[in-house]
Formats: structure tokens, sequence, C-alpha cells
């Protein structure tokens, strides 16, 4: 099992819904957020280009904040979702250093928070809460392994890329272009 | 032209505008730790070699103050943990991917080992010392036994702790600053000409001073070598380090590395250490404190700039 999530690059407005509805979801604390929403521009006027994306954590196969933690409190679980046991953290921020993608903060109850790819509705069925709440639909999440789920139909029909890959994460976030 | 911005509003505490999760008490660790593992090589290394009665301000006097320099730093380390509760968590498993947990038990062999080594010349300091108790007696009696032992560990774990708070950046590709093996190296050149300079400001024996003043003038020559190295390397590098690298050629942190680290820490030292040995008469105190000055300098610098250089946005 290979839990990832594309986004539609081309059908997200930048609504910040998915950002709200994470921070409901998951009791996010008030100032703080698991997701966020980037707008690119590239080319010179009128010739512009802009690119919107949904970006949280990257769940990467090759995770350097599992890798630094000094205590396994960062861990990968089962489908390969990234995940922090807050009473085995200790607060030292080297995970938070670690990200290249900057996906991680310290709660302030003193741990490390992070997206968990809304792992407790996944395990009952249901799609994290970003992706449900999409009023464009533009989000897929599902199990890489099964051809049938939305991911692996939507990969397979799109052309798509993913986040600074050569960071050598191989992350597991990707942008439909 | 090539945008790109957060639209949906970020400002995670200590991630954005730019990472700031560690604060002055990781460079103070990252220069305490260094500057003991100085001192303790040296007391180490001259103790091994035979050498202890004709240097024993490095074998025996400096080191008191290495255990001293260990516990405020990993106070300071304590001190900036978030969830501190939980800090035995470290103790519990040996992660060796993870150099932050082999660096946590480094510290803790090292600890105990500088404040053994101490324990058996507690009596330069107090000549009546007595340890009222038969077992300390005994166990004073077998570290005395085994004293080459206890230096040989002491002299390896010294070089791993000089290394290790080096290493403990270089580990992280996303801050990319940090991320070049040249730092391991560095920072270990830079905690031992911290430790000689100590050695040469506390020895009164002008012929230890003298050796230490070259040891010093040797290892500030490397540190320079070491990091016109390490900007050849970035400048090779890719776009994300050419950028890092322009923090310290032109960027916010040019003056502070330049002037601090590199004219006040190491060239200015190292002219006076050379005029030094040349006949002049240079007092000891500037030479050494400059060099400590600037190994101080060298880690709230790195530390602090290595925060700011990323991959995104």
């Amino acid at each position: 099992m290979r839990y990832a999530m594309a986004v539609d690059t081309k059908k997200c407005v930048g609504c910040s819904d998915c950002v709200v509805a994470c921070q409901t979801e998951n009791n996010v604390p008030i100032g703080y957020c698991r997701d966020w929403v980037v707008e690119t521009m590239d080319g010179t006027y009128p010739q512009l280009e802009i690119e919107l994306r949904s970006e949280r954590c990257n769940h990467c196969e090759n995770a350097p904040c599992v890798r630094c933690c000094p205590t396994g409190a960062s861990h990968i679980t089962d489908g390969g979702i990234v995940l922090v046991k807050p009473n085995k953290c200790i607060g030292c921020g080297a995970c938070i250093a670690s990200c290249p993608y900057d996906a991680r903060y310290p709660h302030p109850k003193g741990y490390v928070d992070k997206c968990t790819f809304c792992i407790h509705r996944v395990k009952e069925g249901m799609k994290p809460a970003c992706v449900a709440v999409c009023p464009t639909k533009c989000m897929y999440f599902g199990d890489l392994d099964d051809p049938n789920s939305d991911v692996s139909v939507i990969l397979k029909k799109r052309k798509s890329k993913t986040l600074i890959p050569e960071a050598g994460t191989k992350p597991q976030l990707y942008f439909l272009i | 032209m090539n945008e790109e911005l957060i639209i949906s509003g970020r400002d995670n505490l200590a991630v954005d505008p730019h990472l700031h999760i560690w604060h002055w008490p990781i460079p103070l660790y990252l220069f305490l730790g260094g500057l003991a593992a100085g001192i303790l090589f040296f007391a180490a290394l001259y103790y091994i070699m035979g050498k202890e009665k004709e240097y024993p301000t490095a074998v025996r006097k400096v080191p008191f103050i290495a255990p001293i320099l260990l516990i405020i730093g990993l106070a300071a380390l304590f001190f900036d943990l978030r969830h501190k509760a939980y800090f035995w968590q470290l103790y519990t498993t040996i992660r060796l991917q993870s150099p932050m947990s082999w660096g946590a038990w480094t510290l803790l062999v090292i600890t105990a080992a500088s404040v053994v080594w101490s324990a058996l010349h507690i009596r330069d300091l107090f000549p009546n010392w007595d340890w009222k108790y038969q077992w300390l007696r005994e166990v004073e009696t077998f570290f005395n036994k085994h004293k080459k032992v206890l230096a040989w560990v002491i002299l390896i774990y010294a070089v791993i702790t000089g290394i290790y708070t080096g290493i403990l950046l270089s580990a992280f590709n996303a801050r990319p600053l940090w991320n070049t093996s040249v730092l391991g190296p560095l920072f270990l050149a830079s905690g031992l000409s911290a430790g000689a300079a100590s050695i040469v400001l506390m020895s009164k024996d002008p012929k230890e001073r003298l050796l230490f003043t070259k040891i010093d003038l040797v290892i500030l020559g490397v540190e320079l070598f070491l990091i016109v190295h390490m900007f050849m390397g970035f400048m090779a590098s890719t776009q994300v380090q050419i950028d890092a690298a322009e923090l310290f050629l032109g960027g916010q942190y040019t003056m502070a590395f330049w002037i601090f680290v590199v004219f006040l820490g190491i060239v200015v030292p190292g002219a006076l250490d050379l005029m030094e040995l040349r006949g002049y008469h240079i007092p000891a105190l500037l030479p050494g404190v400059l060099v400590l000055f600037g190994s101080l300098m060298f880690r709230f610098v790195f530390v602090f700039a290595g925060q700011v250089s990323r991959w995104l946005y």
C-alpha cells in the first residue's frame, strides 16, 4: 500500500478551502497551518503563466525528517504516511530544519506537528479533509498500488510533476500539469 | 520573471518567513562543544605522547574547564528543546542515521570522561583533597591504573565531538548552506584552534605557549583553506548552493562572516601568531581572545545563515 495525493494545478482556483478544512478537521492551533496554497507566475506580461498548487507534507519515501529524528518520534506508518508520535518527540527541531518543503512546525504544546494525510479519516474509508472539501474537485487521493484508485487513474491519464525531486526525497504529492 | 507566492497565507512560528527554529543556545552549544573537544584532544594527545610533565597546562590544567563547558553546552541544548519533559527519549534509542542521536550519546561519553580526567588531577587545585568514601578512592585508583586507555577514549571521542558539531548541520540537505561535507572538518579545525588558543591563554610556560602558538597558526591556515574550499564547492554546485554562498558574497551575512569570522577570527590572530614567532612581543591575550571570538561567531553566523538558505519560494 502506498498512499499518494495528486493536485490538479489547472483546476485549482486558490480558494484556500483546503487550508480551512484542514485547520478545522485537525484542530490546528490558531495561526498555524498544515497545508497552504502557492501561486507561481512565469513569463513576462502579457505572456504570463499562472500555476496554483495546494501544498502540504509530501510524505516522502526517502523522508529526511524521519532519518534525522533522534528519538524515532518521526516515523513512516502503513501506506507510507509520515507521522510524529508526540510522546516521543523532544521538540529539538531537527526534522523541521531537515524538511526542504518546510511542511512541519512546532506545535504550541512543544511537539512537532504536520499533515497526516488525515489518517484517521482514511482508516474509516473517507478522503482527507482537504480532498473532500475542494469545490473544484482538483485533488485526488488513494493507493498507488491499486491501479483503480482515484490517484492511480489520474496519474496514468495526465502529466504530473513533484516538487524539487532533486532533493532526493521521493515525494508522494503529485501536481498535474 | 518567475515569482512564487504563498497566497493562502502561512505564518507558522519559527518556520515563516524563513526558518528560525534554532536560536542562540544551539550556536553557543556548538561553540562550547567544539572548544571542549579541542581542549580534551590536546590533553589526551600530549598525555599519550608522554609529555605530561613538559606541557602540564595542556594536559592537566586547561581540561578542568572542559566538563564545565560541556555541562553549560548541554544545558543550552536542553533549554532549546520545546518538549523538554520528554528529553529522556533521546537516551532510549541509538539511531545511527540521525547525527543528533549518536551525537547525544557521544556527548554523554565525553562529558563523563572529562569529569573523570579532571577528578584525577583534582589535587593540582586542592592539594589536600580526599574522596571521603572508600569506593571513590577505588574508582580513582582504577582510572589512574588505566589512564592511558582513558586518554585514548578521550582522544577519539574529542575528534568525534568536534566533527559531529559540523555533521549535525551538514546532514540537512534541506538547507543548502549547511549541506557540505567540508563542514565537519571545518568545525573540528575551529574547535581545535579554539582549544589551542585557550592553552596559550592559560599557560605561563614560554615553551608551552610557543608550541601551541605554532599549532594554532597551522590550524588557522587549515581553516582558511577549508573555507576557500567550501566556497569553491558551492560555486561549482547547483543553483540553491550558489544562492546559499551568495549569503556570504554580497548577501545579508557578508559583513558578519568576512569581518568577524575570517578577518578578526582567523587572519588577524594568525598574523599576530606569526609576529610572535618572528620575535615581536604580542600580548598573549589578543590572539587567544580573537580566536575564541571568531570560533563563536563562526557558529552563530553559520547556524543563522543556514536557516535562511532554502530550496523553495
